[in-house]
């Protein structure tokens, strides 16, 4: 075949041999499709690649300069030395403690809550819009504001929850400022945990849980071995946008405490190098290390996933 | 469904129990909104005497109404702009076939899970340098970018339930692709183009870690900004009232958002993640 195929191409360039008639027109019209595919994508491509992959690749070159703005002129190349300042101050390591302690039990208390609250919301039929109006609540209302919020509901004789810790004020004490933390991230983002969760209890059929109770199986026993085993791809999704949004933790704990008492996230810490320290190129540093980590968390999880990774289906 | 009343007991404690526990942060910041100077240190739940003071306070000052300008007009422009590039790239991702979709795909995923912190540094410094820091565009650039990965996946996953065939069928008619895109498709695809919109907006609206970032002057300041600073001058005299007043005003397209399309938007935020 290819030996026929091959000299055909080279001979015959103006007039076609018929075989290859269709075949090229095929190919025309799969042009004209590829043409529009990457017309129509060209403009989020463009924005995407300017505004995200290009400054991180800026970051990078930033966080090998010695950058500090208060003395822009004395910029210069030092390779990895800023990385070695970050890396062996106390600091880094105390707000990177304390983002992973945000993120783990932030995360595993959502995913406690919201899997009941996902149940709660799919069993409910007469109250449904209620309830699930409500749930949108935290998700949708500003973190700024919710912030605030929680603030002032722990502020010593200002909030209606201030009596719960007696005299002591909890934001300004380690243990009890990160569990307020916490506590107002577990009710902003539930919510969002919840509908995820409650999209893959949907997707669980009716039928086998009637099976497994005709078969003598306790509510919870169909829990466990009927229901999460088939919602193990929509609680993996969730778990891996919670951990990396937990991650990034700034707003909340901006507001709460600004990162004080111990108390920041390496947001936070990022942040104060750049605008309070005015050092880009420590920043920078700071920001390509929470990238790493961020992607190493995002590798692990979709090594865990296999092909339940968000947008394999898509890719099809 | 066969239910007993002990069952239906059960799920509507459990019901009342989400609802408090979602509202009663809210009403609270509403409550302190509504309290008066004296008495916010009093500790009560509702405000011993009401008063419209806050609310007249912070509309009196530029520093607050300039705010809620530039949030409006910051997030109305990011929202339109990323939901119309990523109606056009999720109409390619879920109808055209060519190279390049999965590199699309997994760029969007990348963004989508990017640390904002991690672009804040090098987006000031290259701000700085083109004169887009503290502007209306130094702002509205970036919320596009973080829009549109959550727009791209959500719209995807409406365009693949519409009825491709009228596609068909108008092409048959003598439209090209393109034709048939904006005068077929479009229309079909507007109810989830307007939740996408939705929840672009909400997550616009809510931004704060590049509003702080990105503006040094009311001139692009939005509301989230602006309250976050109110309370870092002093935190002995910190304007709780004002504060909860221009909380509350922030909320109320939220709620009106939350109340009016419910449905909607837990249509959006599931079917974009998990139905695939």
């Amino acid at each position: 075949m290819t030996v026929t195929t091959a000299p055909d191409i080279d001979l015959r360039d103006g007039t076609a041999p018929t075989p290859a008639r269709p075949k090229a027109k095929l190919s025309e019209g799969a042009r004209a499709e590829r043409r529009l595919g990457w017309l129509l994508c060209a403009p989020a491509v463009v924005i995407m690649v300017a505004v995200a992959a290009y400054p991180i690749i800026y970051s990078v070159w930033l966080s090998l300069q010695r950058y500090d703005l208060r003395f822009p002129d004395q910029a210069k190349f030092i390779g990895l030395e800023n990385y070695g300042a970050v890396l062996s101050s106390p600091y880094w390591w105390a707000a990177l403690r304390n983002t992973v302690i945000i993120t783990i039990i932030s995360v595993v208390i959502e995913l406690v809550l919201g899997m009941g609250l996902a149940i709660v919301m799919h069993r409910t039929l007469f109250t449904r819009g209620l309830v699930r109006t409500s749930v949108l609540l935290p998700y949708g209302i500003v973190t700024v504001v919710a912030a605030f919020s929680w603030q002032y509901a722990w502020t010593p004789k200002v909030g209606y929850l201030s009596g719960l810790t007696g005299d002591s004020a909890p934001l300004v004490n380690h243990a009890q400022a990160m569990a307020v933390i916490i506590l107002a991230e577990v009710w902003k983002t539930t919510p969002f945990m919840a509908l995820l969760l409650m999209a893959g209890l949907a997707l669980v059929p009716e039928d086998l849980q009637k099976a497994a109770k005709v078969d003598g199986a306790s509510a919870w026993q169909r829990f466990t071995h009927v229901t999460l085993p088939l919602m193990k791809p929509a609680i993996l999704v969730a778990l891996l946008f919670r951990t990396l949004d937990a991650f990034r933790i700034f707003d909340n704990i901006f507001i709460l405490t600004a990162g004080g008492h111990d108390t920041g996230s390496v947001s936070i810490l990022g942040y104060d190098n750049l605008f309070t320290a005015l050092n880009l190129g420590v920043g920078s540093a700071i920001s390509v290390l929470i990238f790493i980590c961020v992607a190493v968390i995002g590798f692990l999880f979709i090594k865990g996933f296999g092909t339940s990774a968000p947008g394999s289906e898509m890719r099809r | 469904m066969a239910t007993t009343t002990k069952q239906k007991v059960g799920w509507g404690s459990a019901n009342v129990l989400v609802v408090l526990v979602a509202v009663i942060p809210i009403l609270w910041i509403v409550s302190l909104s509504f309290k008066d100077p004296a008495s916010v240190n009093d500790g009560s739940f509702w405000p011993t005497k009401w008063t419209w003071d806050n609310y007249s306070g912070i509309f009196d000052t530029s520093e607050f109404t300039r705010a809620l300008i530039n949030s409006i007009g910051i997030a109305v422009i990011s929202t339109f702009i990323a939901v119309v590039f990523a109606s056009m790239a999720a109409y390619a991702i879920a109808r055209l076939d060519f190279p390049g979709k999965n590199v699309l795909i997994g760029m969007a995923l990348l963004i989508a899970m990017f640390p904002a912190i991690s672009l804040v540094t090098p987006l000031f410094n290259i701000e700085r340098n083109l004169g887009l820091f503290d502007t209306w565009a130094g702002l509205i650039i970036p919320y596009i970018t973080f829009g549109l990965p959550l727009a791209i996946y959500t719209l995807s996953a409406f365009f693949r339930e519409i009825p491709w065939e009228l596609e068909k069928a108008a092409k048959m008619d003598g439209a090209t692709p393109f034709q048939a895109f904006t005068k077929v498709i479009a229309p079909l695809a507007a109810p989830g183009m307007f939740t996408t919109a939705i929840l672009v907006f909400i997550l616009c609206w809510n931004d704060f870690l590049y509003a702080i970032s990105l503006t040094s002057t009311t001139r692009a300041r939005t509301v989230p900004a602006a309250i976050g600073f109110f309370s870092g001058s002093s935190q002995f005299t910190a304007p709780t009232g004002s504060i909860a007043a221009a909380s509350v005003i922030i909320t109320i397209p939220i709620i009106v958002f939350v109340l009016l399309f419910q449905r909607r938007i837990v249509a959006g935020l599931t079917s974009g993640a998990v139905k695939g």
